[in-house]
């Protein structure tokens, strides 16, 4: 084992900036008008406001340090994340350096297309490339993250069974207890009922468990596969073809792509559609939840329902259209195009031969990970009766370790921020292991880093078995210590907004 | 890719016993995989070389600093100070994922600074983390109307945006499909621009009255608490969406009778990005009733257990991430990096920036469209009822907004966008958008423009 560093968080006790404010500071002087003109004048009296609003008045410097500060008291990528199911690589700041440029962040999307056809040429080339990583025949990128992806799937299905006249009929949506909470949500909020299969004892659900769920009232299959466990359905094209024969749609959430980028195409198993995350993926920065994009591809024949605008290449350039059969917007514009221009340089930058490689380091890393982890006492696998090899990331639970010492796995989480760890993913709710933690090391993480990591774990845990109140304390060397809890869901108390906790405070 | 280099590769391999890490793919079935290539080239490894590419492609577009834009409708060209820019880039802010509410603190304080000045503006008392777009918190609140009403029906001033509209549409539903809300349409005062309480005609399945202020075509609504006042006597909601950088000048929603309040995010400190800016806010007053519909995340003043002050998400156990397909619609990535930029927005411009900005923007507008008004054929409607954004009329000219736009473009000029298609009973319109950042110069620019195109 590795020496551990000696780290502490940046503390600033940086107060609130509505704290910071003194009556008479500035921080930015808009321009003069052009000529003055009275508002009271200009407008009724009745929709003008009275009373100024209650933000603070603080100097352009003091502003920028304050800011500063709070960075500094965020961990992100400065240390290290091997936050599963969210694939945290590197960012390319090449990406951030271009986007940033007029011809990309001082764009209009009511421009004219001639006037971006740069624009158009990259969104349209980088569809291209995802079209032939998954065999899809169109891809959009409106939706505004995985979750608006799979928002899309759901009324693009609606709207496909309702040109068929078959939407009344059409009411169930079949998902699995494994795949992301926003493929059910999605489902719902679209007007569909929901049936979840339980995960069996392989770690998927099984054949039989769906096709006893399939009938003529079945719209869609909605499944990630691999899951977030590294675990792969190897009867995914079984479950595909049982769907497809009572008339279903079956969507791919593509969200753990990164173990399989270059070896699976989503076609090719049947599916007829699915969804990529350039946030995460495809090398765009998460940027804390989004800015994203969750790319949503298609067959031909969905296509047809698809949200426009779709872009075109003509003999006369790039064009945007309308798509008059499609469910017409799930959002505004064409999606986050700046992001989608960062993934291509990225995607640009890797190639055919990059991503497979990635993809290999990936499983590669969480295979040797696997190997040291499970040398550790007290941590053992989900679905160890499931021998064959994870992909690019596993389900791990403390429950043997937390039974021993009374340590739990978010409490392990919050000792490991000591050491400069940011979190290690658990698992989405509900829980289908005990304790569980989901590290993934991806293509980003150097062997020295996944080595701290876990050296980190292993003292974390000795340090639960001789000092366990120590962990369950933690963190000591933090921004601050554990959080309570206690008042977040009591009406009373919470505040979203400091005018209400300083109205509820001095009520008490 | 630290991990590519052959040493450290063989390392792992030799831990993990295999000799080829293609066994390790042992799960996927010989037939799963991929056939067909796809089709991508090698990979260029030089940040020159991609650089150069994307910067040729990114510098072939025609942008609104090179050129005088008139383009707004619903995303607006503003100023993004220096500072923004600068925090928003940071590695921290750019890279977090979801750490704990110890590594996550400066982040988390950040976006409850964004909640609590965005509540300042709004006068609500809560706040939720911003969702996709302007368009999706439209739809969402309309949803959390539906839900706390049981009705299921949303009334909408026909002067809404067709690309606002369009989204609202998706989330409001189809009919066969679960509790879909119906979406009427009711006319505008073609002699202002703005609808009363009459026009509305809400009835018993009136979930929700969802009114913009200033409106799609630029006006400032002005019976905004007499709809409220007569939603709440009907049962229904009143969803009010605003632009948050009126809000110097314009009176708070939350002080005109809003239930629910949303708008965009986008000017307070964001690029266009070619549509790429947009966001989306929720606010309410401070009811559990409310609280409880929220779709989103939000962040809450807590404490530590050593009594330090803290932040911590509250009500999760609603949202998707908490209750899959039984919390309220669903939730994800966002646009939570623009929350941090909001943040710093606000903060640096206090209440005598957005006070002043407020003045200019509504001093620059009647200015440009009083210079427009004076050309032959051209006139501007409700010229005394807008804030940013109005709406001029070619009709008189004999051309089309498509000619005369067109013949702009060879002046370096963006024209306001066509309403002609979308709003055939105001013929020939274009909406204009005139902001804090256009000079006088640029006025003289449109205007010489187009008396050059007119001629």
């Amino acid at each position: 084992m590795s020496e551990l560093r000696n780290y502490h968080a940046a503390v600033w006790d940086e107060p609130l900036v509505m704290e910071l404010s003194a009556p008479g500071r500035r921080g930015n002087v808009p321009p003069s008008p052009i000529a003055e003109l009275d508002p009271a004048g200009a407008l009724p009296a009745g929709v003008l406001r009275q009373a100024a609003p209650a933000l603070p008045e603080v100097a352009e410097p003091d502003v920028l340090r304050h800011f500063l500060h709070l960075s500094q008291e965020t961990m992100g990528m400065v240390g290290i994340s091997l936050f599963g199911t969210c694939t945290m690589k590197y960012n390319p700041r090449v990406g951030e350096q271009l986007s940033g440029r007029d011809g990309m962040a001082e764009l209009h999307p009511e421009q004219d297309d001639s006037t971006l056809q740069g624009l158009l040429e990259a969104v349209h080339r980088f569809d291209l490339m995802l079209r032939g990583l998954s065999g899809m025949d169109r891809f959009v990128f409106q939706p505004g993250g995985g979750a608006a992806a799979a928002y899309t799937h759901a009324a693009v299905t609606r709207a496909y069974f309702a040109e068929r006249g078959e939407l009344g009929q059409r009411r169930e949506i079949v998902t699995t207890a494994q795949a992301h909470p926003c493929n059910p949500a999605t489902a719902s909020a679209a007007g569909f009922d929901v049936i979840t299969l339980p995960v069996e004892e392989d770690g998927y659900a099984s054949l039989d468990a769906l096709k006893a769920v399939l009938s003529d009232r079945t719209a869609a299959l909605m499944i990630n596969n691999p899951d977030d466990m590294g675990i792969y359905n190897p009867h995914i094209k079984e479950w595909v073809d049982a769907v497809h024969e009572v008339g279903g749609l079956c969507f791919y959430d593509h969200a753990n792509f990164n173990g399989v980028m270059g070896r699976l195409r989503a076609r090719e198993l049947g599916f007829d559609a699915c969804m990529f995350m350039l946030h995460k993926t495809f090398g765009v920065a998460k940027g804390g939840g989004g800015p994203a994009v969750g790319a949503y591809g298609c067959s031909e024949e969905l296509a047809a329902f698809l949200p426009g605008p779709l872009i075109e290449a003509t003999e006369d350039g790039y064009v945007r259209r309308e798509n008059p059969s499609g469910v017409g917007r799930v959002r505004e514009y064409l999606g986050n195009v700046n992001q989608v221009v960062k993934a291509f340089g990225w995607l640009t930058s890797m190639g055919a031969d990059g991503i497979r490689e990635a993809a290999d380091i990936s499983v590669l890393a969480n295979n040797y990970m696997e190997k040291r982890l499970l040398e550790l006492k007290g941590v053992t696998k989900a679905f160890p009766q499931m021998t064959k090899r994870r992909l690019e990331m596993t389900r791990f639970s403390l429950e043997e370790f937390t039974a021993e010492t009374g340590v739990t796995a978010v409490d392990v989480q919050n000792r490991m921020g000591d050491f400069g760890i940011d979190a290690f993913w658990l698992s989405h709710e509900p829980w289908i292991v005990p304790e569980p933690f989901t590290p993934e090391a991806g293509e980003t993480w150097s062997l020295e880093d996944i080595d701290y990591w876990i050296d980190v774990l292993a003292h974390v845990l000795e340090e639960g078995r001789t000092d366990p109140e120590l962990v369950r304390t933690a963190p000591h060397q933090q921004v601050v210590g554990q959080l309570d809890g206690s008042s977040l869901d009591d009406p009373e108390k919470w505040a979203t907004t400091w005018r209400a906790h300083r109205r509820k405070s001095s009520a008490q | 890719m630290p991990n590519s280099a052959a040493d450290t590769k063989a390392t792992m391999l030799a831990a993990v016993g295999v000799a080829d890490v293609d066994e390790l793919f042992e799960q996927i079935p010989d037939d799963h995989l991929a056939r067909d290539s796809n089709g991508l080239a090698p990979g260029v490894r030089s940040e020159a070389t991609v650089r150069r590419l994307v910067r040729g492609l990114i510098d072939r577009n025609e942008d609104c600093v090179a050129n005088v834009s008139f383009l707004g409708a619903g995303l607006w060209q503003h100023h993004v100070p220096a500072v923004v820019d600068e925090i928003v880039t940071r590695s921290e802010f750019l890279t977090p994922v979801w750490g704990t509410t110890s590594s996550d603190f400066g982040r988390n304080q950040a976006w409850f600074e964004y909640a609590s000045m965005l509540g300042e503006l709004l006068a609500m008392d809560f706040v939720g983390l911003p969702v996709y777009s302007w368009g999706s918190a439209a739809g969402n609140a309309i949803r959390m109307a539906a839900r706390l009403t049981g009705r299921g029906e949303v009334v909408v001033p026909a002067s809404i945006s067709p690309e606002r509209l369009s989204v609202i549409r998706t989330y409001c539903g189809l009919v066969g499909g679960n509790d879909p809300i119906s979406v009427r349409l009711v006319d505008f005062d073609p002699a202002t621009g703005t609808v009363d309480v009459a026009a509305l005609g809400l009835g018993p399945d009136t979930a929700a009255v969802y009114v913009e202020t200033p409106n799609h075509l630029g006006v400032v609504e002005t019976a905004v608490a007499e709809i409220s006042a007569a939603a709440r006597a009907n049962g229904t909601e009143t969803v009010i969406g605003v632009d948050p950088i009126s809000l110097g000048l314009l009176a708070a929603p939350g002080d005109l009778g809003a239930d629910v309040v949303v708008g965009s995010t986008q000017p307070l400190g964001v690029h266009l990005h070619a549509g790429g800016g947009v966001g989306g806010f929720i606010a309410t007053r401070d009811e559990e009733r409310y609280a409880r519909e929220y779709p989103t995340l939000q962040v809450s003043l807590a404490e530590t257990t050593r009594g330090e002050r803290a932040f911590g998400m509250t009500l999760f156990h609603q949202s998707s991430y908490g209750s899959r397909e039984d919390g309220n619609d669903w939730t994800g990535n966002s646009v939570y990096l623009w929350t941090v930029a909001n943040a710093v927005y606000m903060s640096l411009l206090g209440p005598q920036g957005f006070a002043e900005l407020g003045r200019t923007i509504l001093a620059n507008a009647r200015y440009a469209a009083g210079r427009v008004a004076e050309l032959d054929g051209v006139t501007v409607r409700w010229p005394d009822g807008f804030f940013k954004e109005f709406v001029v009329d070619f009709s008189g000219t004999g051309r089309t907004v498509a000619e005369i736009n067109a013949g702009l473009r060879t002046h370096h000029v963006f024209g306001g966008k066509d309403l002609s298609t979308d709003f055939p009973d105001l013929g020939q319109s274009a909406l204009y958008c005139v902001t804090e950042l256009h000079t006088a110069d640029d006025i003289d620019a449109l205007v010489t423009a187009l008396k050059e195109v007119l001629a």
